[in-house]
């Protein structure tokens, strides 16, 4: 398998506490891998650095062929990679169609076109009953898909989903976790931060493991959760 | 737009294109005023409504535009037809300055909008001890100057001006409503909603801001070209000061900030609303001083109160000329 991320050896320092420590790891084109970790574990720094939103202090960062460390988050997003935020940031005043459409013009200069692709990224992201309702006025689940939805418009060979499964019922889960299959089996490559493990053991073929900024596992759902570190770390020690 | 906005607009502007045939003197000063306020609401609202940034110190652009314009004339006898081409990148250069270094080094909001002040207050400062353009003692456009008289050098009589301010707040609203559809508008739009997901989608949030600081610092100065040779003197005092900049910003306020016609209809309430109160204190016989003033904030203070988001998305609600899905 191709790799289209190659993650190798990335630290990041705020003052004195280290988020990240020299953390390495591959997405292979095609797969769903899932980074997991405690609260404070540097997932959400990890990623802000794959986004461009934070420059690492140290490491590499290949997509696709290209090192992207550094670079500003609208020079990544154009390079393929797609993003959501953990706490959701929809355009509030705006339309969920024009929040899409907005995605959708990093494809295209032709706003013709961004509107097509923004009504089958609606479609498959069951959107298109709400597309004239104003942003601000959507439930929390719905607001979730409209951030992957803005993502996926972009074109996106790589999706980067920062905890979109929190705050959701069990239903709801179910039901993005299917809508995450379906980009995946359409050709998108999603790296994935999760809390839920009944979605990401759902949908991860690799799963990588974070404490205290470090790498402690990587593998299959099945090593990975039966890794005595992990189970130690992560799901605590009564699990045992 | 619905068939019935259409009907509306085009009703306006016959309206507008004909009132000279009835129109008195003043009257034609007074429309003159709310095309110039509704088009420079315009320019104003394209970088703050649409594209999220607020400048208070649009009299710099208006300013630059004027003193240019003004005094290519007086100097070197440029008309205003060659020399509004200059004065537009004069202030378009002086807009991506000023929003270079803002946003560059992300100052943001309030701040930023404290350095577009600082940036026309220092103007007004240069300018105020600018020999070349009569310093602070003020640049004034003889009429005596053979052909100053004529359209071609932006003199004459009421009619001319009128017509020119009617076709600039026309040829602005018109622009705006174009940008607003095009692609750059939609990214404008998510970069004042929330810049960090508007980057996220792939926008050079920067890039963008400097779009619109351009369009609107360029159009401000074609602006500042019409009040140097509408009143035909300029000192740095008035044309660079803050208010100058304040009542730019009014009319969209009021109006609607973010949309197309909210410039307009703030335009056309405010200034016959000046107009008015002026004439009603003079009826009255007061004289204490800044009670103009007092009514005139006293009336802005209600409408903002009922209408915190302008008039026009209300009244365009009770038209029913909201947009709806076929």
């Amino acid at each position: 398998m191709t790799e289209l991320l190659s993650v190798s050896g990335i630290s990041k320092r705020f003052r004195g506490l280290t988020a990240v420590s020299n953390v390495s790891f591959n997405v292979h084109a095609g797969e769903i891998f899932a980074v997991i970790g405690p609260n404070g574990a540097g997932k959400t720094t990890l990623f802000s650095m794959i986004a461009g939103a934070l420059a690492p202090d140290e490491g590499r960062i290949t997509f696709a062929g290209e090192r992207i460390e550094g670079l500003r988050p609208d020079q990544i997003a154009r390079r393929g990679i797609g993003r959501t935020f953990q706490i959701v940031r929809p355009f509030p005043a705006l339309s969920v169609e024009d929040n899409v459409v907005i995605g959708a013009l990093l494809q295209t200069d032709a706003l013709d076109r961004a509107h097509q692709i923004a009504e089958q990224t609606m479609v498959q992201l069951d959107l298109i009953g709400k597309r004239d309702q104003i942003a601000s006025s959507l439930t929390l689940p719905d607001r979730k898909r409209l951030e992957v939805a803005r993502a996926l418009a972009t074109g996106p060979k790589l999706l980067l989903l920062d905890e979109v499964m929190a705050g959701l019922r069990p239903t709801e889960t179910d039901r993005i976790v299917a809508t995450l299959r379906e980009l995946n089996a359409g050709g998108v490559t999603i790296l994935l931060i999760e809390h839920v493990m009944r979605a990401v053991t759902a949908l991860a073929s690799r799963i990588l493991v974070l404490h205290h900024g470090a790498a402690i596992a990587e593998g299959s759902p099945e090593q990975v959760l039966r890794d005595p570190a992990v189970i130690e770390s992560y799901l605590g020690a009564e699990s045992l | 737009m619905p068939p019935l906005g259409r009907a509306l607009c085009a009703l306006l502007l016959l309206a507008c294109l004909a009132a000279p045939l009835v129109a008195d003197r003043y009257l034609l000063s007074v429309l003159i005023l709310v095309f110039y306020f509704a088009y420079l609401g315009q320019a104003w609202n394209l970088l703050m409504g649409f594209a999220g940034q607020l400048s208070l110190g649009h009299a710099l652009y208006l300013g630059l535009g004027a003193y240019t314009a003004t005094a290519l004339w007086t100097l070197f006898g440029i008309g205003p037809w060659i020399g509004v081409f200059i004065a537009i990148p004069v202030a378009t250069a002086a807009g991506l300055a000023v929003g270079w270094l803002g946003w560059r080094f992300a100052i943001q909001g309030v701040y930023f909008a404290l350095l577009t002040i600082a940036f026309a207050e220092f103007t007004r400062i240069g300018f105020d001890h600018l020999a070349i353009t009569g310093a602070s003692a003020g640049l004034f456009l003889s009429v005596s100057t053979p052909g100053a008289d004529k359209w071609w050098n932006l003199g004459g009589g009421p009619l001319l001006y009128y017509y020119i301010a009617l076709a600039l707040a026309v040829g602005a609203t018109l622009l705006v409503a174009r940008l607003r559809r095009s692609p750059l508008g939609y990214r404008w739009l998510a970069v004042r909603e929330d810049p960090e997901a508007a980057q996220a989608a792939g926008i050079n949030i920067i890039r963008a801001r400097m779009i619109a600081m351009a369009i609107s610092a360029g159009m401000t100065a074609i602006g500042g070209v019409f009040y140097g040779f509408y009143y035909r003197n300029l000192f740095p005092s008035q044309v660079f000061d803050i208010s100058r900049s304040i009542e730019i910003i009014i009319a969209p306020i009021i109006g609607g900030l973010g949309t197309i016609f909210g410039p307009i209809v703030g335009a056309i309430i405010l200034t016959p609303l000046g107009e008015s109160l002026t004439a009603l204190i003079q009826h009255f016989g007061v004289n204490t001083p800044g009670a103009k003033s007092i009514f005139y904030g006293l009336v802005l203070m209600v409408i903002i109160s009922l209408q915190p988001s302008g008039v026009w998305p209300w009244l365009a609600r009770r038209l029913g000329l909201n947009r709806s899905r076929p």
